[in-house]
């Protein structure tokens, strides 16, 4: 456990998590300053990361950032995109459809799994908020 | 507190409220919970890797660990008031993406378990996907037609 605690560099956290807060603020903003709904949101990152994964910008600030930059749901579309670039490289056409949804894979099972079972144990929702 | 009368008045009322609603505050709760979200998922990263496994998989195994623990506070009704306070904070880190799937599948929870919670789940889910694997195979399909040239991306 030492030994685990060792490897570890304070200054990937710090990174991290400035990186990720900050990304936090901008939808923050966002939302704030304008009447985006977090729906909007989170659509809108997701395909902004889509984007600068695309471009190759995103893949400086995950090696920057860490988790920082992976976490947020900008991290999601990036995923996507490096994994549609890597199905291109290894299988051609096929792998632009095959290599985001192959590299998400993880995500989207956990998302529909866990989602589906936590609705189902879930307790109903209180009337007062 | 004055009774609000007309559409004016509560015009008023809301503008009086609402833009000195403290954004700084927001933003600030918004950084650190949304910083600190992240830094989870780095520490189990970096778990992840210490036992071995490569970076793509530990990655996968962060996004699974965070997915699974927000749709479960979700469920328990605790994620609604970290997100109260933190506002994108919660939303935008990935454990917001699992929250979206079940706070609409709870609320549909009486339509019954296939089309009630079943469909319902994916009323912001739907969405992020539909965009987010779109973006991504337009990204694939560029890059197929131009990565002879010299966008070598990733």
């Amino acid at each position: 456990m030492n030994e685990f605690f060792s490897s570890l560099n304070i200054m990937d956290y710090v990174w991290c998590f400035i990186v990720g807060g900050l990304i936090c603020v901008i939808g923050q903003i966002l939302i704030d300053k304008t009447k985006i709904t977090s729906a909007r949101i989170l659509v809108l990152f997701v395909t902004l990361g889509a984007i600068l994964g695309g471009l190759g910008i995103y893949q400086y600030i995950v090696d920057f950032a860490g988790a920082g930059a992976t976490v947020p749901i900008t991290g999601f579309g990036y995923n996507l995109a490096k994994g549609a670039i890597k199905g291109v490289n290894e299988l051609g056409l096929v792998g632009a459809f095959t290599g985001g949804v192959k590299a998400a894979a993880g995500g989207i099972a956990a998302a529909v799994f866990f989602g589906y079972v936590a609705s189902l144990i879930s307790k109903p929702k209180m009337k007062k908020q | 507190m004055d009774k609000i009368e007309t559409n004016k008045q509560y015009q008023d009322y809301v503008d009086k409220k609402t833009p000195n609603s403290p954004i700084i505050k927001n933003c600030f709760n918004a950084f650190w919970v949304g910083g600190l979200i992240c830094s989870i998922g780095q520490l189990i990263l970096d778990v992840c890797k210490f036992r071995g496994f490569d970076t793509e998989v530990s990655g996968t195994i962060s996004s699974i660990i965070l997915i699974g623990i927000s749709a479960f506070l979700t469920g328990l009704n605790l994620f609604n008031k970290i997100g109260k306070f933190a506002g994108a904070g919660s939303i935008v880190p990935i454990t917001g993406f699992s929250n979206s799937i079940v706070s609409p599948a709870m609320e549909y929870k009486s339509e019954g378990y296939v089309m009630g919670v079943g469909s319902k789940m994916f009323t912001v889910a739907g969405p992020v996907l539909v965009f987010g694997i779109s973006a991504s195979i337009i990204v694939g399909i560029i890059y197929l037609i131009f990565n002879t040239q010299s966008i070598t991306l990733v």
